[in-house]
């Protein structure tokens, strides 16, 4: 099992949905929950994301296009942050997932320095390392319907530009989604192998135009325009 | 280095409780169902079965949790501090007795002497139906919401046009459409039902072009961006429609069918009837039937009309059709692409052939379903067609002084395309498409105006056809505080909100006693002119009176303008109070289906408010209005949920459509249901009535839909609803500025002036009318203004506070907490700017110092900036200190609320001539850089409310016990 997200980018709109659903739903979770907020209401407010949405311009103007890049742990295979933890709270699920027990986390923030997706926070209020969960206390809950047991991230995306399941399974929506639009992985030439895959943005479709013969031009004929006998 | 699942299962999230509601955070108005953990919020997500956001949520929504918890909610009735100044935010607690009885005493006293002298203006609430009601119900005539500084160019055109409109009575189909069309929509309006859309037209291959002068939100994933210049989308589009007459890339049957183009309009320049309709003696408008070669009822079948031609009147005066006029004036050069391409900044070949991608998506591409219907003729077809292409548009086209007349162009592409109401089309939203106008006519009788303890005989708010229906007495002045339905505004549909506090504190009309404010920053974000606009307001008389002498204000929180109230009545949350979202104020339909919803408490306040809809009953019944009294003069609800489901528009119509009947068995239409309100919460808070697959489409013709609705009370006969591609109500108001009305017509020269040039019958297009500079005088070139202004200067709302009216919300401010002046790269280099340069922008009004940054994907005439982050220090619950204060800017101060003063001519409101609609858009600026640094103009800060006590503290756990504030 190689459970991980699909993130497409020829729709994701840059909304955020994303990334304030999953700080809705993990800020009050027993897997890491709360994610603290500093200076909320003053000067520079900042908190603890596990996704934030990034914007991007490639091309010159008038050729320019805006991307946004929704950023979240990979859940890689090759994960160097689990490695490098000295004390043995970061580690990965048999499904793929990778966690932070933080009950174990002394927050020495090496991991954070081991990420190269910049995916992990130190949470200066409990002291420890918090990361993208995948939802693992959505996506365990039998308790809840079969629908709901997704990332509350995909859940609430408004343009569904979030997919979640597992990549080995080949006739998961995320391994079709993935062979179908050529999905790609971030930086893979780091080698951790990371298992969230990105869609590239659709090539624009062709339109043919209409054309006309230049006797069709009635441009001369506004006075004596043909009428045609169609009834009311 | 694995742990089995099992080790990590936390508590779960399914034991808690989930109640169903309806979010409040902008128009979209989508279902959510909200997670409670220990009485208090755990989770908001979208409600999956719910038509309007089927599951999903925006940031705005999710963040739901941090609004429910702002330390900026009020907490009691305040009054201002005896003795102390207007504005100076020294506030005292009073009990709701109290202030409400203080404020009975004063509103029964200006309803029993001049009861016009009480201004109601609402901000952006979802209530329009019961507070404009209360408004006739109190007899005056000043009330609206906030739609004159929104998107009345978009409901106007379209409702003059097409009989439903851009806004929230249509939707682009979203499922069918091939080829899809984006006017001036950043990322701020329609928020998930877009995002849901553009998924579905980009998996189904559709082509989507976003025409903004801004590439960020939507347009980012537009398959083709045109960065149009601002205040230019009507010409672009008026030269798509030269290219499609050009190239007779039109829909014969539909305009014939549908449209006025073969009705025939009298031709008698100078003389009164000139651009009227030939009719005959039952007022039926005529055209040339070419099977019988006689005139012919327009309205009749059997007929075969010609399109194009002239003609003679049996009197002997000239005729032409529509179709000749419309095509005579779009053929003409001024259209041609090569001729607009450097205004509008988009290139000749690009505007050809996207003209041409839409003909060939429309005319060979085209859907036949097979549904059979029956048109109001009683004739039955087999098949519905569909040229699926599809349109939006709304505030970069609506936010201009020629904004109503550019929404009329795109309709015209449509009726010439026959991409209306078909699969793949923009559809109408039920209660619409209405008669086109709808018929409803605003009050303007003065004597029922001014008639004391008198209700209104009609609602405040309507649609008028000629000048007789204007608001004006007789000396042709105004009668409306906001001038709405005068000269100078006279289809102000929505009124004209912006213009009420300048307009008061000039006495011009007439002063008012009491201002009541709802949920509206008119001291901040939402007026023009800001840092003039709270001088107004502590503006006195030479006797000391404040020149508005009483001001009330009603918020959930602490907002710019609650500190210039001098009594604030404290609102709910969304989240702790009954609510109708309904059919009578602004739907939630989706085409195939009639929807409405409700919102009801899922958690009791914690704080001495009251929502205001209960506040508005409550005075309904101490002011012993007739609707809210039983005949012995007691009131006749016990609040408003009682009203709710008791109060009846007409026999079996009510504020909620659905669970009608003593039963609750009756969609749309039946008896007071006592036990509506449980009904609609045990389905999930909202009510939807499918359309059989007969009603779905071509609803202005549409028998079975059209019986449904006369049912329903959405309209008052089946008839045909003929799109107007002519617009009669508009030619008698030409008319009348020519001095050729056989009726009320103006006397002022600016306003005959006004009303000959814009007035057009026809869709036109004329540069904005408020980019022009003071020094100037009418016949100022564009090129002079471009030298002394050169950039154009918009606004949007980010995704993540699209139409709120707060964001001080504590997530949503670490996405975006300063607001940067953003320019073109290129631009930005030529002026030798960079990042994080302090600039001044000037207007011809005021200036404004911010910071720079560059990007690509503007215009690059273009400069933009986010709206409405920019705060005034200690508002919103936030520090003093909070960056939207210290680093935060408005454009507003550059915006003033009337036109540049020209000499000779009375001062002129800053909007729409046609509309009233609010000219955000129009601005030009300079730009030069700053030496010095740091944001200007800065406010004093607001005090803290008395008993705010309420710690902001350095770092929040939401979710932790006393982790929250």
């Amino acid at each position: 099992m190689k459970r991980g997200l699909v993130i497409d980018l020829d729709t994701c709109v840059g909304c955020h949905a994303c990334a304030v659903a999953c700080k809705e739903w993990n800020g009050d979770s027993a897997l890491s929950g709360p994610l603290a907020d500093y200076e909320p209401y003053g000067a520079a407010p900042s908190g603890v994301w596990f996704n934030r949405v990034r914007h991007y311009e490639t091309g010159v103007y008038p050729e320019n296009k805006t991307v946004n890049v929704p950023m979240s742990c990979m859940h890689c295979e090759e994960a160097d942050c689990v490695t490098v933890c000295p004390t043995g709270a970061s580690y990965k699920r048999e499904d793929g997932i990778v966690l932070v027990n933080q009950e174990q986390c002394m927050g020495c923030n090496l991991c954070t320095w081991a990420c190269p997706y910049g995916a992990r926070e130190l949470d200066t209020a409990s002291g420890t390392v918090k990361k993208c969960t995948l939802c693992a206390d959505r996506i365990d809950d039998t308790l809840l319907p079969p629908q709901d047991r997704q990332p509350a991230c995909v859940l609430a995306c408004p343009a569904h530009a979030r997919h979640f399941g597992d990549f080995d399974d080949p006739q998961s929506q995320v391994s079709q989604l993935v062979a179908e639009r050529g999905g790609v992985t971030m930086l893979p030439e780091l080698g951790y192998q990371p298992v969230n895959r990105y869609l590239p943005p659709r090539n624009a479709p062709k339109v043919s135009v209409m054309t006309t013969p230049d006797s069709a031009s009635l441009m001369h004929k506004v006075s004596g325009w043909i009428n045609k006998m169609i009834e009311r | 280095m694995s742990l089995p699942p099992a080790a990590v299962t936390p508590p779960r999230a399914s034991t808690h409780e989930v109640k169903h509601t309806t979010c409040y955070m902008c128009a979209c108005r989508c279902g959510i169902q909200v997670t409670l953990k220990e009485g208090r919020v755990r989770f908001i997500q979208g409600n999956p079965n719910h038509p309007v956001n089927q599951g999903v949520l925006c940031a705005k929504g999710s963040a739901g949790i941090m609004k429910q918890y702002s330390p900026a909610k009020l907490k009691q009735p305040l009054r201002r501090k005896p003795g102390t100044e207007r504005g100076a935010g020294e506030f005292e607690a009073i009990s709701w007795d109290e202030a409400l009885e203080v404020l009975t005493q004063r509103l029964a006293h200006l309803r029993a002497t001049d009861p016009k002298k009480l201004a109601f203006f609402t901000g952006r609430d979802q209530m329009q139906a019961l507070t404009g009601l209360w408004a006739q119900q109190f007899g005056t005539p000043n009330w609206s919401a906030h739609g004159g500084f929104c998107s009345v160019n978009m409901a106007a055109a379209g409702l003059y046009s097409i009989g439903y409109s851009f806004w929230e009575f249509g939707a682009p189909d979203w499922d069918r459409a091939k080829y899809f069309l984006l006017w001036g929509v950043a990322e701020d309006h329609a928020s998930n039902p877009i995002k849901i859309g553009l998924d579905k037209l980009k998996r189904n291959g559709a082509k989507f072009v976003s025409v903004n002068p801004v590439r960020t939100g939507y347009s980012a994933i537009a398959d083709e961006w045109l960065p149009v210049r601002p205040g230019t989308d009507g010409l672009l589009a008026l030269s798509m429609v030269h290219v499609l007459l050009k190239n007779e890339l039109f829909d014969w049957e539909f305009l014939v069918r549908y449209t006025n183009a073969p009705w025939l309009v009298v031709q008698t320049p100078g003389q009164a009837g000139d651009g009227l309709f030939l009719r005959d003696a039952e007022g039926r408008p005529l055209v040339w039937d070419q099977k019988t070669n006689a005139l012919a009822s327009g309205l009749d079948v059997g007929v075969a009309p010609a399109l194009f031609g002239t003609y003679t009147a049996p009197d002997g005066r000239t005729l032409r059709t529509v179709m000749s006029l419309a095509a005579e004036r779009y053929l003409d050069d001024r259209y041609a692409p090569a001729q607009v391409a450097a205004e509008c900044g988009v290139p000749a070949a690009t505007i050809e052939r996207i003209a041409r991608e839409m003909a060939h998506v429309a005319f060979q591409e085209t859907i036949t379903l097979p549904i059979a219907w029956t048109d109001v003729y009683g004739r039955q077809h087999d098949h519905v067609v569909g040229r699926p292409v599809a349109m939006y548009a709304m505030r970069g086209v609506s936010a201009h002084t020629n904004g109503f007349q550019s929404c009329r162009a795109l309709h015209l592409i449509q009726m010439l395309l026959g991409a209306l109401e078909g699969p793949g089309n923009f559809r109408s939203r039920a209660p619409f498409p209405k008669p086109i106008p709808p018929v409803q006519l605003p009050e303007n009788d003065a004597s029922v105006m001014n008639a004391v303890n008198t209700p209104l005989g009609r609602t405040p708010l309507g649609f008028p056809t000629r000048p007789e229906d204007l608001a004006i007495d007789a000396q042709g002045r105004p009668l409306r505080i906001d001038k709405a339905y005068s000269w100078e505004s006279p289809l102000a549909a929505h009124g004209v909100m912006h213009m009420v506090i300048a307009n008061a504190v000039a006495g011009d009309p007439y002063p008012i006693d009491t201002l009541m404010l709802f949920m509206a920053n008119m001291a901040w974000n939402s007026s023009m002119n800001t840092a003039a606009v709270q001088g107004m307001l502590r503006e006195k008389r030479d006797d000391g009176e404040y020149k508005i002498p009483y001001i009330v204000v009603s918020d959930a929180f602490h907002s710019e303008t609650v500190n210039f109230a001098d009594l604030v009545l404290p609102d709910t949350t969304y989240l702790e109070r009954f609510d109708a979202i309904s059919l009578l104020d602004r739907p939630i339909s989706e085409p195939d289906a009639v929807a409405d919803a409700i919102r009801h408490p899922i958690l009791q306040p914690d704080r001495d408010v009251r929502a205001f809809q209960e506040v508005l009953v409550d005075l309904a019944g101490r002011l012993k209005f007739p609707a809210f009294v039983t005949p012995e003069g007691a009131p006749k609800y016990t609040g408003y949920p009682d009203f709710i489901v008791n109060y009846e528009r007409a026999p079996g119509i009510g504020f909620l459509a659905g669970w009608r009947g003593k039963e609750g068995t009756l969609p749309l239409r039946g008896a007071p249901n006592p036990k509506q309100w449980e009904a609609y919460i045990e389905n999930e808070a909202f009510f939807t009535h499918h359309w059989a697959d007969n009603q779905k489409y071509m609803r202005f013709v549409n028998r079975d839909y059209q019986q449904a609705a006369v049912e329903a009370g959405f309209i008052g006969k089946v008839e045909p609803l003929i799109m107007q591609i002519w617009s009669e109500p508009l030619q008698k108001f030409r008319l009348a500025g020519q001095g050729l009305y056989d009726g009320p017509c103006p006397t002022e020269p600016e306003d005959r002036a006004r009303l000959t040039q814009y007035f057009d019958p026809l869709p036109t297009w004329y540069p904005p009318i408020g980019a022009s500079a003071p020094a100037q005088t009418a016949s100022s070139t564009a090129t002079q203004l471009d030298q002394a202004f050169p950039f154009s200067a918009i606004t949007q709302r980010p995704m993540v506070m699209y139409h709120a009216w707060d964001s001080q919300n504590a997530w949503l401010r670490q996405i975006l907490a300063q607001n940067f002046l953003y320019m073109n790269t290129a631009m930005a280099a030529q002026l030798g700017l960079k990042d994080f340069d302090w600039v001044w922008v000037e207007s011809h009004h005021s200036k404004v110092r911010c910071q720079l940054k560059t990007m690509e994907g503007v215009e690059s005439g273009t400069v933009w900036t986010w709206n409405a982050i920019g705060k005034q220090a200690g508002a919103w619950g936030l520090d003093q200190q909070a960056s939207e204060a210290t680093h935060g800017f408005l454009l507003n101060h550059l915006i003033s609320e009337s036109l540049p003063p020209r000499v000779g001519e009375r001062r002129m409101t800053n909007s729409d001539p046609i509309t009233g609609q609010a000219a955000w858009f129009d601005l030009r600026v300079r730009i030069t850089r700053a030496d010095e640094s740091g944001v200007w103009p800065t406010f004093a800060p607001i005090q803290r409310l008395p008993e705010d006590t309420a710690e902001r503290p350095l770092v929040l756990r939401y979710g932790q016990p006393g982790g929250d504030a």
